[in-house]
């Protein structure tokens, strides 16, 4: 999605010379939605990270007299669950395991997407040919479905959740880089430093993936998004980390069996800390996409 | 266009037998095999030896990846481990169901997100502008599960008008006949689509506005509905149906949720209940079956978008 939030017009008196580093970053900054998301991002990590140091609570064991607690009784700010744990405590532990997935495995699928789409990109012909429609096959099989059959394999941990998401979703980042390796191999500077003996992991590492960081840094932040969302499914379709570990897909996948109840601590917090949480990566990806094209700033 | 014809229809066939190969693979992760499955975990390891030896499992794998191809062709997925039954007729049974859902909410979607990405384009940077990104910014954020139970909650809980439980009919004229309970489901994938679609609208619309036949339709004193309607939309609706192409994988996943939540008897359900039951056959052949639908939904939106465009043609030649 693009930004809607206008970027700042360039002044018209003449600006000091600045660096391209410093330039982005100001342009980041200076994107409201950017700084919104950003705010919101640290804000989350707070609240999963530290906020147990602040209210701590037993997330292990079950206290069936006080299952079902509404909010504010017996000092459960957001009440209890069905088998009486702290509702505030288990929004903050379950949010670690969504937030170290998530984060992890759209690293790793931008790891991996980035070499594969700068290698085909770069080598083009044949290999550029086979390794795409490789890319083809694996989108046509929505990764969804992927994931649960592989949590059927094997039995999901937060580990084994990070490398299947990351290894499912590297999809669309490898034609995204392909697509700027190709444009890149023939540009001057890397045919001078192939003409000068360099190889072509040199091209590919030093060359190519540099100069495609824009794009790779901008769908990162998308894929982190993505992948937030995924386990949310997987977890919240029964088959994601064991309890008494949770996150917050599964919680609210608890939550459900109690709609009729009026329970909503069970059901609102955990859906609305998956929202929040996936609109401050969108925020960031976009205001870092504002930044990163030249050609769309000052539109 | 008939070299772009070839060209995409035989990328395609490559793209299906990939497919093939990776799904084959995954049948082979499997632990335990096939074996495991049917005789159930107290066989014997001479049973499954037998077993194996008699069903060509103790070949070589491209022998083996050979019949699983064979048996392809010839319609064979295979049969469940727990439904005792074929995998084909389980899923040809199921298949028309999560199409109608799927179609049905996507046509919805595109009612809806069309009209409001033209009217976002037009409007651009405008307080309604705003407003309604904000609303597609959180749309796109919200997991269509956390949706369908907001959905439930308001239409089924607090004003009661609605039923949760969808339309549990074996065929699809029963599906339709009960057609008060399909209302949630479909309202439920329409809303997730809309989110996406409208932004794809909308910005189709903003390159458009900048094209130099709109300018001289304009120029020309043509009227603003004729600029609309007859220049900025025909031309926006080209990358939508690119774009259609492209969103099947996100469909199907939407479809399986959804599923899930209103006990919608679909390829969804069928999988999710496999899925509980580690059912391998029926996992795979839906991944299979899924896998080359989306490949084909591709293939006809490229095709489509050659056919309405002679500008892709020309790129893709």
């Amino acid at each position: 999605m693009t930004a809607s939030v206008p970027s700042p017009v360039v002044a018209a008196q003449p600006a000091p010379v600045v660096g391209p580093y410093r330039r982005m970053v100001r342009l980041f900054f200076a994107n409201r939605l950017a700084v919104t998301g950003l705010v919101l991002l640290a804000l989350l990590l707070l609240f999963c990270f530290v906020g147990p140091l602040v209210h701590p609570t037993d997330q292990i064991h079950t206290q069936l007299a006080d299952a079902n607690l509404a909010p504010g009784v017996k000092g459960h700010p957001l009440g209890t669950d069905d088998v009486g744990r702290d509702v505030l405590g288990r929004l903050m532990v379950g949010g670690q395991t969504s937030l170290e997935i998530g984060i992890a495995a759209g690293l790793l699928a931008t790891l991996i997407g980035t070499v594969w789409g700068a290698v085909a990109g770069y080598t083009g012909g044949w290999l550029d040919a086979i390794m795409m429609r490789v890319v083809d096959a694996g989108i046509a099989i929505p990764a969804l479905f992927l994931l649960l059959v592989s949590a059927t394999i094997f039995r999901p941990t937060v580990t084994t959740q990070i490398l299947i998401i990351g290894c499912v979703s590297w999809l669309v980042p490898a034609r995204l880089v392909r697509a700027e390796a190709l444009s890149l191999r023939s540009r001057d500077f890397v045919q001078a430093m192939m003409a000068m003996g360099g190889s072509h992991r040199r091209a590919v590492f030093r060359h190519i993936i540099p100069n495609a960081i824009g794009t790779v840094v901008v769908n990162a932040t998308f894929q982190v998004a993505d992948a937030i969302l995924l386990v949310a499914y997987v977890s919240f379709l029964g088959l994601g980390v064991a309890p008494p570990a949770t996150d917050w897909g599964a919680m609210l996948s608890n939550g459900i069996s109690y709609t009729y109840d009026g329970y909503w601590w069970l059901i609102f917090p955990a859906g609305i800390a998956i929202i929040l949480v996936v609109s401050a990566f969108n925020c960031i990806g976009d205001g870092l996409r504002d930044s990163f094209e030249v050609r769309l700033q000052g539109r | 266009m008939t070299r772009f014809l070839a060209k995409r229809i035989g990328q395609a066939l490559v793209v299906v037998a990939l497919v093939t190969v990776i799904v084959f693979l995954l049948l082979h992760t499997v632990p335990g095999g096939p074996a495991r499955g049917i005789l159930g975990p107290q066989a014997t390891a001479a049973a499954i030896a037998a077993f194996n030896h008699e069903h060509g499992f103790d070949r070589s794998l491209p022998e083996q990846y050979w019949m699983y191809v064979s048996g392809l062709l010839h319609g064979d997925l295979g049969a469940s481990y727990t439904l005792n039954q074929s995998v084909s007729s389980l899923i040809e049974q199921r298949i028309p169901k999560t199409l109608v859902l799927t179609g049905l909410s996507t046509l919805v979607a595109l009612l809806v997100a069309i009209p409001l990405g033209v009217w976002q384009g037009r409007r651009r940077k405008g307080l309604t502008d705003y407003f309604i990104t904000t609303l597609v910014f959180i749309g796109y954020a919200t997991p269509v599960f956390f949706l369908a139970l907001i959905l439930v909650i308001v239409f089924a809980e607090k004003i009661p008008i609605l039923p949760v439980q969808a339309p549990q009919a074996e065929t699809l004229a029963g599906l339709f006949a009960d057609s008060r309970g399909l209302v949630l489901p479909i309202l439920a994938g329409a809303i997730a689509s809309v989110a996406v679609f409208s932004r794809y609208m909308r910005s189709a619309v903003l390159d458009n506005l900048a094209e130099d036949y709109v300018r001289t339709a304009r120029a020309k004193g043509a009227s603003e509905r004729r600029v609309v309607w007859l220049h900025i939309m025909r031309n926006s609706l080209t990358p939508i149906v690119a774009m259609l192409g492209y969103q099947l994988p996100v469909l199907f996943s939407g479809a399986l949720v959804i599923e899930s939540v209103f006990n919608y008897p679909g390829m969804g359900l069928l999988f999710w209940n496999a899925a509980q039951t580690s059912d391998y056959p029926i996992l795979l052949g839906a991944v299979l079956v899924i896998a080359v639908a989306t490949v084909i939904g591709s293939l006809i939106a490229d095709i489509l978008q050659a056919f309405i465009d002679p500008r892709v043609r020309g790129a893709i030649k």
